[in-house]
């Protein structure tokens, strides 16, 4: 096993694996997808070697390993799977269904654009299209946090005032496949923090109950405002649990938000997962500059942080939403839901909503910049899939 | 069998249909398994009739997840346990309908088998998806009228016939297969107990009836359940650790199948003029195959080749 307690170079998804390892799983199901699988060959590769004393159940199908996650965990086992883009879709299904049944599996998602056309690269449509089924997502920026959002999750999840799955998002190839120097969690402050799973309600010959019934009308609406009820309320456990996670591994990887200079700034960008590192690379560069841009990262995007993102841009003159996502036929994920936090808050800051990245086009710090440069020119877009190579579109478009 | 009402795993009270073969068989084989069992269950008539919220007829651990996906969850409950060191002491006993076992949920049941998971699932195969009103499923036998597959003046109903789905769990090379029939209530409980003597996935297929989807008597579903078996159109057999082991034949001898047929509201439209004749000569021959197969070519009896003799006739004509 990798050496703890101690930084060291590791690819993210190899980290990842060895952190999920630390969290003591008892089921583990997966199926192979790029670029989630290094995940979970490392994790079986840990189970084979003796490592961790998991079942690791080799499933026909994304779909199969929700399932297989879902009777686990009926039955008491903490449970896990990893996955990405076509796998989210396939699993989507059991996730509404996980989330329903109050099941506390967590998940990865190593986000991935999702066909077609084609593409194995990074964006957010795969997790941005499951936002609604009540799977609580957190978005890691780099390998470092999406070891530590992993732990945090386990334990967000099985919070009794939770009871949700929680999915961790790192980008595909960008976070998964790059190595960077990570501290694995020490497994005794690992097995300390967690405890061992005791569901709440399981299978169980002794106490037998049923899991699943169906509801007339007069009861159906009532379980699902509990859904979202505690998906709500979680937001004050990730909160809980992302401080405990900083008092024992020393690392502030969790929360709901980051505000990266955003305090006094005029410009501010709201983005998620790792292209916040080269926004901040930017905001930087301005900032030596004299220009006061800031950025604000949303760490946990379900249950959306409504208020805490409301408090950290109101000072702001103008917003700038960039999305490696959107909603065919309406405009970004990310940016109507902010501005349906800034409507309640009463406020009329201008807002623009920038999707880049699809299917892991590269946007580098110059294109920050220069959407930066766009807005505090006056420009304000409602959403444009920035760079737009207008040159290689069919004629057939007008 | 009678059951005292302490120690019955499925309570009664559920709101099957007078005459639901799928419910007698679950109680004989829930029963069968004890309380020291846990059921999953797709989506369809049993979880409906046995799971409204806030009662449920299951004494025993219950789950129903989505209609497809049952073997997947029972293989979830079943590691579970097995870390935690219960297995084999607890029966891990997926169940599901014909539509969410033989077409949605293959997959995962494939799965399920293949791993080679400790779990015993069964099928009730009631030949079609009752629960939305009576379509055609992968199980529904031919010529069977159904609200997808309907019988019209261009049409005799399903053109296809059912789908082996034992010998397809056969083909993964498990322990156990098993075809049973709620015609044979009696067999259930013990056979069942016997099943779950056998370490690795195990599969039994019930032939149910549904009264409200066959358009038959209710009062006559186990007597409708034996003809199925004693015409030769549903065979019941064994296939333990690779060894076939037929029922026991009919005590009276083969059955033409018209007296299987005929009480059925889903094959009324082949006993109406034209040249309908035809298709039950089809069926007939379907039956001499099944026969033929299990029994020997000794055991078809004269009236099933015939019909064979005359499908080869009327072919060799069109050719």
């Amino acid at each position: 096993m990798a050496p703890q307690g101690r930084q060291e170079i590791l690819e993210g998804a190899m980290a990842v694996a060895h952190a999920v390892a630390r969290c003591r799983p008892e089921v583990i199901a997966a199926y192979p997808i790029t670029p989630q699988t290094h995940i979970s060959e490392e994790l079986s590769t840990i189970v084979a070697d003796g490592e961790l004393q998991a079942e690791f159940v080799k499933v026909e199908s994304e779909f199969g390993a929700a399932s297989v996650c879902l009777g686990a965990s009926a039955a008491g086992a903490r449970a896990y799977t990893a996955t990405s883009s076509q796998g989210l879709m396939l699993m989507a299904e059991v996730l509404w269904n996980i989330a329903g049944m109050r099941l506390p599996v967590v998940l990865a998602c190593a986000n991935r654009s999702v066909s077609a056309p084609l593409s194995i690269w990074c964006d957010h449509q795969d997790a941005d299209s499951i936002r609604d089924c009540g799977v609580i997502q957190l978005h890691a920026e780099d390998a470092q946090e999406a070891v530590d959002q992993h732990v945090i999750a386990f334990k967000a999840a099985e919070d009794r005032r939770v009871l949700l799955p929680v999915m961790v998002n790192l980008d595909g190839f960008l976070l998964t496949h790059v190595f960077e120097p990570v501290e694995l969690p020490d497994q005794a402050l690992c097995d300390a923090f967690l405890g061992k799973y005791e569901a709440l309600y399981k299978l169980d010959p002794g106490d037998p109950m049923s899991f699943g019934c169906f509801t007339e009308p007069d009861k159906c609406m009532e379980g699902r405002w509990m859904i979202h009820d505690a998906c709500l309320r979680s937001a004050a456990v990730i909160e809980e649990v992302s401080a405990a996670f900083a008092r024992t591994f020393g690392r502030n990887s969790g929360g709901l938000l980051e505000e990266y200079k955003s305090a006094d700034a005029d410009t501010v960008l709201v983005a998620k997962g790792s292209i916040c590192g080269t926004i901040k690379d930017v905001v930087d560069e301005l900032r030596d500059k004299g220009r006061r841009v800031g950025l604000v990262r949303i760490k946990t995007f379900r249950p959306f942080p409504r208020d805490r993102i409301v408090a950290a841009v109101r000072g702001a003159k103008r917003i700038t939403v960039v999305e490696k996502g959107g909603s065919f036929g309406s405009g970004g994920v990310v940016t109507p839901e902010l501005k349906d936090a800034l409507y309640d808050a009463g406020l009329r800051i201008p807002v623009s909503g920038f999707c880049v990245q699809l299917g892991g086009r590269e946007v580098a710090p110059d294109g920050i910049q220069e959407i930066i440069d766009r807005v505090e020119k006056g420009e304000q877009v409602h959403y444009e899939y920035f760079r737009l190579k207008k040159a290689i579109l069919p004629d057939l478009v007008p | 069998m009678e059951f005292k009402y302490d120690e019955r795993v499925l309570k009664p009270g559920y709101t099957s249909c007078l005459g639901c073969g799928e419910a007698l068989a679950m109680r004989l084989v829930a029963q069968a398994c004890g309380p020291n069992s846990i059921f999953t269950n797709c989506t369809g008539c049993s979880e409906i009739f046995t799971s409204r919220y806030p009662a449920s007829s299951w004494a025993a651990p219950w789950i129903h997840s989505l209609f497809e996906n049952s073997a997947a969850v029972a293989s979830g409950v079943y590691y579970a346990l097995k870390h935690k060191g219960r297995m084999p002491q607890v029966n891990v006993i997926g169940t599901g309908g014909d539509g969410g076992t033989a077409d949605i949920g293959l997959q995962c049941l494939s799965g399920a088998m293949e791993r080679g998971d400790d779990i015993l699932y069964v099928c009730w195969d009631n030949e079609a998806y009752m629960n939305t009103g009576v379509q055609r499923s992968g199980l529904t036998p031919l010529d069977a009228d159904t609200t997808t597959s309907p019988a019209g003046k261009a049409s005799y109903g399903n053109d296809r016939p059912k789908k082996d789905l034992p010998m397809i769990m056969a083909a993964h090379g498990i322990p156990y297969v098993g075809v049973a029939s709620m015609g044979y209530y009696r067999e259930l409980a013990p056979m069942v107990k016997r099943i779950l003597q056998i370490r690795g996935p195990k599969f039994l297929q019930v032939h149910v009836v549904c009264p409200l989807g066959w358009k038959s008597d209710p009062a006559k579903s186990a007597e409708l359940a034996r003809l199925a078996f004693e015409t030769g159109l549903y065979p019941l057999y064994e296939i333990i650790r690779g060894e076939t082991k037929p029922h026991r034949p009919p005590k009276d001898g083969w059955r033409p199948v018209e007296e299987y047929l005929k009480p059925q509201g889903r094959f009324r439209h082949l006993f109406r003029a034209g040249n309908a004749a035809e298709r039950i000569t089809r069926i007939q021959a379907l039956a001499a195959a099944n026969i033929r197969k299990f029994y020997g070519p000794d055991a078809v009896p004269q009236f099933a080749k015939d019909a064979e003799a005359k499908l080869a006739e009327a072919a060799k004509a069109t050719a």
